[in-house]
């Protein structure tokens, strides 16, 4: 099972935040930010927890159903 | 280039009675490798002053800041800062970050923007009743970030003038010896810990209650994790915003045709907070070196593992690599990615919040009076990590 990760780059303001977080999960190109790869093992904290720091809330997280499991209230 | 080549420069490079960027910067861009830099305390270091370079080291995992704890720290006074969540890397700080993060989106910020601007308006009127000329740092600039973040951490405002005399402490550089400056810091620490007494007793919708949650419920983080969290939120909170109003307001001012297109073009306030973010160096010169955890490649210098960095962001914000004509204030800027608020895991946490007041305060002050000016002599805070004036008397 995997996780889905994606970024809105039109909020994202390249803080590094996530990349610096989890350089393997997520990657700074120029200006802005991306995953590394769009689908992840399932259960990988990290990529909740860069979902939470995300000072512009660019980061979601979706589960294999497609449920919005990050950013968490 | 390597690091016996030369002897250090002394530093920091920049006078800390005006917001000029020393000269010295542009040469040290333009010039290959780093530059070998020593502070008035601590180990010599290396300088990053390119905007690549920068990014580099603030964002890359092969630089820690909790090394720096195990080294004797480049820093500008004798005493030693262990800065809480500033001196932690992942995942130790991912942990705390993500208990504060939450509070401070942009999502969680906007909604704070009518009251802001309430206060801002407020503000104003009492100016204009007690007439010219006013010392807008003690008027306007402090009170603006001191009531919101007493409001959203749970501080009582009315204690202004007592943690303002720490927290000018706690950022300060040469003034204090080692012993003042750890009784400062135990002074603050303990003031929050009584709040957090009365928190616990009575909860209240504040982020402090929260973080007490996490402690009590969560375990989430230690005791002296949740004091020093909240002395930081409230020190960093306000300092730097405080500093940064009649710093904007100094540099607009200094460029007559970019303040009247301001006032002609209120939509541009945007932009323009974020092209006064870049240009203006609020340090004096670099704090929180980053050391290396391995050998590794920085603008033509091979810096070793165990060997700290500073970066210094007023020149890596005006880099001509990155920004075409760094040096002039261009307020319809655009794509400007500047480095005002660091870059990577230590990223400003308040960024959102300190965007939104710089945005509501330089707005309306704009607005309101347009023809302010500087109507006195500026005392300005030396000995500070953040430069700016401490008094600055206004007219209009």
């Amino acid at each position: 099972m995997t996780w889905h990760l994606h970024i809105d780059s039109d909020r994202c303001i390249g803080s590094g935040m996530c990349a610096g977080t989890a350089p393997d999960l997520f990657v700074l190109d120029e200006d802005r930010s991306r995953p590394v790869s769009e689908h992840i093992p399932e259960g990988d904290e990290r990529a909740l927890e860069a979902a939470d720091i995300c000072p512009m809330l660019a980061i979601t997280v979706r589960d294999a159903d497609g449920k919005e499991i990050a950013p968490r209230d | 280039m390597t690091a016996t080549d030369h002897t250090p420069l002394a530093y920091p490079f920049n006078s800390s009675r005006d917001l000029a960027l020393s000269d010295a910067y542009e040469q040290a861009r333009e010039a290959p490798g780093l530059l070998r830099v020593q502070l008035p305390y601590g180990e010599p270091a290396w300088l990053a002053t390119r905007y690549a370079d920068a990014r580099l080291v603030l964002g890359d995992q092969r630089f820690s800041r909790a090394l720096g704890l195990e080294h004797d720290e480049p820093r500008s006074s004798e005493g030693r800062r262990d800065s809480g969540i500033l001196s932690m890397d992942p995942p130790d700080h991912t942990r705390l970050r993500s208990l504060v993060a939450k509070a401070f989106t942009v999502r969680q910020v906007e909604k704070l923007r009518p009251r802001i601007r309430e206060l801002t308006s407020t503000l104003l009127d009492r100016m204009e009743a007690a007439g010219p000329p006013v010392d807008l740092v003690d008027s306007y600039a402090l009170p603006i970030p001191v009531a919101v973040i007493c409001r959203l951490l749970g501080v009582p405002e009315e204690d202004r003038p007592r943690f303002r005399a720490w927290s000018d402490a706690a950022l300060s550089t040469s003034s204090l010896t080692a012993e003042e400056f750890d009784r400062n810091r135990e002074e603050l620490r303990a003031y929050m810990a009584q709040l957090i007494t009365i928190h616990r007793r009575q909860p209240q919708d504040d982020l402090m209650t929260a973080l007490i949650e996490a402690r009590d419920h969560g375990d989430r983080l230690s005791e002296l994790e949740l004091v020093d969290l909240c002395v930081g939120v409230l020190v960093a909170g306000h300092e730097t915003t405080a500093t940064q109003i009649p710093n904007f307001v100094l540099t607009l001012l200094d460029h007559p045709q970019t303040l009247s297109r301001l006032r002609d073009e209120p939509t541009l306030i945007t932009s323009a907070v974020e092209e006064l973010l870049r240009f203006v160096p609020l340090g004096s010169g670099a704090g929180q070196p980053r050391y290396a955890k391995e050998d590794i490649e920085v603008g033509g210098t091979l810096v070793r593992a165990g060997e700290p960095v500073l970066v210094a962001i007023g020149a890596a914000n005006r880099d001509a690599l990155r920004f075409t004509e760094g040096g002039t204030l261009d307020i319809s800027r655009s794509g400007n990615a500047h480095l005002g608020f660091g870059h990577g895991v230590h990223h400003c946490l308040g960024a959102p919040l300190a965007r939104l007041e710089l945005q509501e305060a330089i707005g309306a002050l704009v607005a309101r009076f347009p023809r302010l000016h500087v109507a006195g002599d500026i005392t300005w805070k030396t000995e500070m990590l953040v430069r700016g004036p401490r008094v600055m008397p206004v007219g209009w």
